[in-house]
Formats: structure tokens, sequence, C-alpha cells
């Protein structure tokens, strides 16, 4: 066995042994459905009530596609600007932190009193949570390019847009793909939170009117399908990280591929 | 052999580079850095000059000056007879480290220039694609990288990638060619050779070259003309023609002629040291 399958094996075991060991728990120390319901149970849930979720798990995907559209163009954009030179970049980032360390939990009822309840509050949570990594990202890759690779293009009279397409932008990339695995998983967040707290659709709301009527069973089988989905874009960007920047980490077979 | 320094000549008309009284000092304020201390050079079309000195001695600094990349603090820096950037004169650097874009393959990374500088530019989004193709590789087999075109620079050996970056430097025909220590981090077989390769390239394409480097027999094999520096404040302190006949060899640099000049450019580099740098 390889040790790459042996890895894949162990870390499959894993997460199949978490779930048996679940299941195994609460049937012997007798946990009520209502306090920890068993794995079981929540696929039953799941699959019973599945008309049901699914539009949910639907409107949740689709805010937070548009929240993190939205959120990469607002985070390239920035993130240019202020990777652009050392003295925006030196200017802008105490701001910037200042910023993302805000709790984005407590933004959500100002977009409420903007938009009013519903999916626009809950996009621009997705994206205000996902466009500090892009921003900071982005940023540091361009402003951290060698300065003997912009000597080299100056000396060639290139010009800054030159520079910016041949050596700023795919030097960026790897930062830009590293920060989109993040950023995907924010905008999730940023989605559910913003459902929880003022929408009528997705697997946020679906939570909170389950919990209030102590249907604990669908809380849990919303939580799958948001693990689940967390998963699929999480993997989603990974694949394409190792697609289009393999060669930052310079493995023979993206060459040789 | 001819070694006695040269008189400061009266500048001739076919001067390529110029550097009339030029000064440079870096920053401002208290930390300001004074690199280079009034200074006359000029570079003949064609000529190959080493500048050789101490580190921190404004070697560097007259490159990027010669270059455009920094500006003169005070006098004139001429290039093609108008002041430096004015004449849209093609210029190729290399340095110490070979800087390839590691997301290119060398093929890519020698197309660069090429894709950058006029008149090729605009061949570039024409037909002549193909052409250039051909041109890389032919020039990465001059340099002994034949079938390396499709490689990427992180498969290849310091070396290797150092030869790339000259070709990088030298696809676009340069009129110029800036070489700051471009093979100060390779072992000295790999070295050596890399002299041979850079004087056939010098021969057969004649840019003018200025090259900057702490390796006084790399400067004698290589240079019509070495410039012997001093630090703090950088400047000339003196010219030395070099007349071995070419093609030079490594067997040459073992003459008594070659190693006494090594050893007097030696000496005047050490004798020209700031005392307190001077270890009993």
């Amino acid at each position: 066995m390889s040790p790459q399958l042996r890895r894949r094996f162990a870390s499959t075991a894993l997460i199949v042994g978490f779930f048996v060991a679940w299941e195994l728990l609460c049937l012997a120390f007798g946990v009520k459905d209502i306090v920890l319901p068993r794995p079981s149970q929540i696929v039953i849930t799941l699959i019973q009530r599945m008309p049901a979720i699914w539009p949910h798990a639907l409107q949740t995907l689709y805010t937070t596609l548009v929240g993190f559209a939205l959120g990469i163009l607002a985070g390239v954009c920035l993130g240019a600007l202020i990777g652009s030179s050392r003295l925006a970049y030196d200017v802008a980032y105490p701001l910037l932190v200042g910023f993302s360390s805000i709790p984005k939990v407590a933004v959500v009822p100002i977009f409420v009193l903007w938009f009013g309840a519903g999916t626009v509050p809950a996009v621009l949570t997705a994206m205000i949570l996902c466009v500090f990594p892009i921003v900071v990202n982005v940023a540091t890759g361009l402003a951290t390019t060698e300065p003997e690779l912009e000597d080299v293009m100056r000396a060639l009279k290139a010009s800054k847009l030159d520079i910016l397409v041949n050596v700023g932008l795919p030097r960026t990339m790897p930062y830009f793909f590293a920060s989109l695995k993040v950023a995907v998983t924010q905008a999730f967040v940023g989605t559910v939170i913003a459902e929880t707290v003022a929408s009528n659709r997705g697997i946020g709301n679906l939570m909170m009117i389950a919990s209030s009527s102590f249907d604990v069973p669908l809380v849990f089988a919303g939580l799958l399908v948001l693990a689940a989905l967390g998963v699929v874009l999480y993997v989603t960007f990974s694949f394409i990280e190792v697609r289009v920047t393999g060669w930052a980490l310079r493995k023979d077979e993206f060459a040789m591929g | 052999m001819m070694l006695a320094p040269v008189p400061a000549a009266p500048a001739r008309l076919d001067a390529f580079v110029e550097l009339q009284r030029v000064t440079h000092t870096y920053g401002r304020g208290d930390k300001q850095v004074h690199a280079l201390d009034t200074t006359d050079l000029r570079i003949d079309k064609g000529d190959f000059i080493a500048l050789v000195g101490p580190s921190g001695c404004g070697k560097s600094t007259i490159l990027k000056l010669v270059t455009g990349l920094i500006n003169a603090s005070s006098g004139t820096v001429l290039v093609a007879g108008r002041e430096v950037g004015a004449e849209p004169v093609r210029v190729g650097m290399a340095f110490q480290n070979p800087t390839l874009l590691p997301w290119l393959t060398l093929r890519d990374n020698v197309m660069l220039p090429l894709k950058i500088v006029a008149p090729f530019r605009q061949e570039y989004r024409g037909k002549r694609r193909t052409e250039f193709r051909d041109r890389i590789d032919a020039l990465l087999a001059q340099v002994g990288l034949a079938g390396f075109a499709d490689k990427y620079p992180w498969q290849l050996s310091g070396g290797m990638m150092q030869r790339a970056s000259l070709c990088r430097a030298l696809v676009h025909e340069p009129q110029l060619l800036m070489l700051d220590e471009p093979f100060g981090a390779l072992d000295q077989f790999t070295r050596e050779e890399l002299w041979g390769i850079m004087q056939d390239l010098w021969m057969t394409r004649r840019p003018t070259v200025l090259l900057v480097t702490h390796d006084l027999k790399e400067a004698a094999y290589l240079a019509n003309r070495i410039c012997v520096m001093q630090a703090r404040p950088g400047r000339i302190i003196e010219e030395s023609m070099v007349a071995f006949p070419r093609p030079r060899t490594i067997a040459m640099s073992y003459d008594p002629d070659f190693v006494s000049l090594t050893q007097r450019l030696r000496e005047l580099i050490m004798s020209a040291r700031p005392a307190r740098e001077t270890v009993p």
C-alpha cells in the first residue's frame, strides 16, 4: 500500500469511525433524540424530508456563490489597488485590519435595516466575510513581487500594465487561489449567519425554525447539508487551485501532465 | 601587455554610454547614503566594460543609472547621445539570481522580452511566433540548453537557470547588456564555462556590455576595460585596458601577465578599502 493510499484510507476510517462512535455512544447511554439524534436518525430525516430541505439548500448555495462572486470582484480590485505600491500597502493596511476584525455578525442588522430581510443582506454578509482574505492575499502577492523581477521588466521599458499582466498577476495567483479556499468557506458562514438572523429561506432559516419547534433531527440534517456543501465548495476550489497554480507547488507531475 | 591606466580621454563621438559628473545618493535626511561620488565614465559602442570593487562601492548603482531604473542625483547620464530614457535603447539585464518566472517554461521565459520590447512586440502579436520559437530554441542550444525549452525553471540546476537568464537578457538583441554578477552564485566550473559562452555571444552579437563583478579573473577574462571602484563614497579609482587576444581561454588565465593583472587589481582594491574594515 502506497503512503498516499494509506493516508486516504486512514482519514476515511477516521470519518466513518467518528459517526459509528457517535451512533454507538448514543445507543449505549440512551441519549434522547431531542438532545442529540443518532447519525442514522439524521440521515433518515434527511432522506424523508429531502423535498422540504432541497429548496433551502439551493437557496443557501445560490446566496453563497453570488456573495462569493461579488467578494472576488471587490477583493481583487481592492487587493490590486492596495498591492500596487508599497505606499498604498502601508497606508491601507491598518484600516483593512480594523475592518476585518469587526465581528461580521454585527453588521447583519445594518444590512437588514438598509435592504430589508431576505436574500440581499445574506449575499452582502457572504461578500464582506469573504472579501478580506482575498484582499489581503492579492495585496500581499503583488506587494512582495521580487524587485529584481520588476527591474528586468522596467529595463525592457515595460509599462505598469505589462508588469502587472506578465509578472504581478501570475505571481499572485497562488496567493489568490489559496485565499479562495478560505473565502468560499467564509462566504458560506456569512450566508448562514444572515439567514439565521433575517431571512425566510435557506438552511440557516430552516434550522432556526426546526430548533424553535424542537425538531432536533431536522436541525442536525440541516447541519449535515451545510457540512456537505462546505466540503464540496472547499474541494472544488482546492482542485482549481492545483490545476491553475501547480507551478507554485513545484511538483513534477504538474510539469509533465 | 598594456596595463597602464587610461588617461582621461576627451569624449569621443561614438561613445554609446556616457556618465558626466554623475553622483547618486539614496534616501534622505539621516539615512542618506552617498552611494556614488562624482563619476565620469565613457563606454564605446560594442565595448565590454567590467566594474570591480568591494561591496557597497556603487557598482550596481552605475548599472541602474545607465539602465534608467534610478535617476542621478546630479550630473548627466547619456545613452546613445541623449539623456537616458529619451532614446528607445533595447536593454538586456541579468542578475546574480536568475529571476526566471516559475510559472513559465524556459522558452516562455526567454520569450518575455519579445512580448514586451518594440519592434518584436508588434510582431509577436502578428505571425512570427513560430519564428521566435525557433530563434529561442537556437539560442538555448547555443548556451547548452538544447532540449530543455519545455522544462520549468525549478526543474533545473542553478547553472542551467543562469544560462536561461542570459538567453532572456540577449534574445531581443539588446544594444546594451547589463550584467550584475550573473555568475556569482555558480560553482567554478560552470562559471568558467559560462564565461566562454558569454564571450562567444559577445563576439557574435557585439552588444555594449557593462559587467559588475567581484571576480577579478572574470573581469580580466571577459572585459576590454576594467574600472576599479572604491567604496564610501563609491567612485572609479582606476581604469585598466585588457589587451589579451580573443577568443580568450581559461588556460590564458594562468598566464603570468594575466595573473599579474588580477593581482595588481586586487592590491588596488585592498588598499582602497576603508581602514576600519581591514582585518589585522
